[in-house]
């Protein structure tokens, strides 16, 4: 599990970015894009439990969950930086904390009263939104709010104290003070930040 | 009632795939074509969040997004199997998958109804994807993997397919097979093989669709 999260570096970082400078090598062949990377993992391992759950209903859903944060979630914080006006960010604000209200929805349906969406243990839809939180938490200290809390989502906050702490992510997700700072610098140089 | 059903229309590609998909595993279903302009309760009920054709319904359960479905259904009705079962070759397929709809579809859908500009930027966009998929191409006949047709290529439908509807319609020439020699065979392979034939929406029927679509535009300017 940790040198899954380990291979998948910054896992948001997009096609071209991984063809030019981000291969992940097998045996010498190269895989591109972050979450058929960890699907590829899954798939190829020799023992261990799943990344995804064994009900081909609930592997849909740990998909379907695992594609709207790639597809749709993910791309708000890009458009956040992006965009200078205060009333559209706002907007955009709105709409990412929409997102989270849907994931602590989504996240009491998967986990069924377990610690993580994958049940007893991180699974896929665990590293697929866990792996941002970082940046969830560079963002909000950089807006001065709180998008994930304890009133509006009391069920997805529990979910991230405990992903924090646990032991395959301390060493791989990044330090929040780090990403607000190459945030800061990336401002500066005028480019939007990597991952987002 | 039916144990499977699908939520789509006859012009989607995406729902198109689906079908393919089902007919290939042998699976008995019943297609509920919905009204995009009037979406019925029962579609917005399954599919809250995107509020999109096609839905899958499997013992009542719902399953929603394209590429979520055909994985689903290759797990869930195991043979044959629709996709590959060597985890590279599971994942390079995923990738191509990938690679058609969130670059080739966008791309290929807005170039047809953009104006100036913004057109001449999308047909080099355009041109460059064709030549990515020319270059894979080259030495293969079809995305497989392997020699035969695969739900890759299946995948690639609107390339092979609505795409040259659409910028005959919106009089383009994107794509053109001096152009792009290895994409016009691998569309050639495409049209002939017959569980694909048999489930395209026909080609003056198709269209009219679009051309209406066209047409309607054209009037609210």
């Amino acid at each position: 599990m940790a040198s899954c999260v380990k291979l998948l570096g910054n896992p948001h970082d997009k096609t071209e970015r991984l063809l030019k400078a981000n291969p992940v090598f097998h045996d010498g062949q190269s895989i591109c894009e972050s979450l058929i990377i960890v699907q590829y993992i899954d798939d190829a391992r020799n023992n261990g439990p799943s990344l995804l759950p064994s009900d081909p209903h609930d592997r849909a859903l740990a998909r379907f969950w695992a594609a709207y944060i790639d597809d749709k979630w993910i791309p708000l914080y890009k458009e956040l930086k992006e965009t200078s006006t205060e009333e559209a960010r706002k907007e955009i604000i709105e709409r990412i904390c929409e997102g989270l209200i849907l994931f602590d929805e989504a996240f009491v349906r998967c986990s069924k009263g377990k610690p993580f969406f994958g049940g007893d243990n991180i699974g896929y839809l665990d590293i697929a939104l866990g792996s941002y939180m970082g940046w969830l938490k560079a963002t909000e200290e950089i807006n001065g709010r709180k998008f994930l809390d304890q009133h509006a989502t009391p069920s997805l906050a529990q979910w991230a104290e405990k992903f924090y702490s646990h032991d395959a992510f301390k060493e791989v997700v990044p330090k929040t003070q780090k990403l607000v700072e190459i945030d800061k610098m990336v401002q500066g140089s005028g480019k939007p930040a990597s991952g987002c | 009632m039916a144990e499977v059903k699908l939520f789509g229309t006859w012009f989607s590609p995406f729902s198109r795939r689906i079908e393919i998909a089902l007919k290939l595993k042998g699976v008995e279903y019943e297609f509920i074509e919905e009204d995009l302009s009037n979406k019925s309760p029962l579609l917005l009920k399954y599919n809250p969040v995107h509020k999109k054709i096609p839905v899958l319904l499997h013992n009542g359960k719902p399953i929603c997004e394209s590429f979520v479905i055909l994985e689903y259904i290759d797990e869930t009705w195991e043979c044959p199997s629709i996709w590959p079962r060597d985890p590279y070759e599971r994942a390079t397929a995923r990738f191509w998958a990938k690679f058609f709809d969130e670059k080739c579809v966008p791309a290929m859908w807005k170039v047809c109804w953009s104006k100036g500009e913004e057109q001449e930027k999308l047909k080099e966009e355009c041109t460059q994807l064709l030549k990515i998929l020319e270059s894979v191409l080259s030495g293969n006949k079809f995305f497989g993997p392997g020699e035969n047709i695969g739900m890759v290529d299946v995948t690639g439908n609107f390339v092979a397919y609505w795409f040259g509807i659409l910028q005959e319609l919106a009089g383009l020439h994107v794509f053109t097979k001096e152009k792009f020699p290895n994409v016009g065979e691998w569309i050639d392979e495409f049209h002939n093989c017959s569980i694909i034939k048999e489930n395209l929406p026909p080609k003056d029927k198709l269209t009219a669709h679009l051309q209406a679509r066209f047409q309607a535009v054209a009037a609210s300017k």
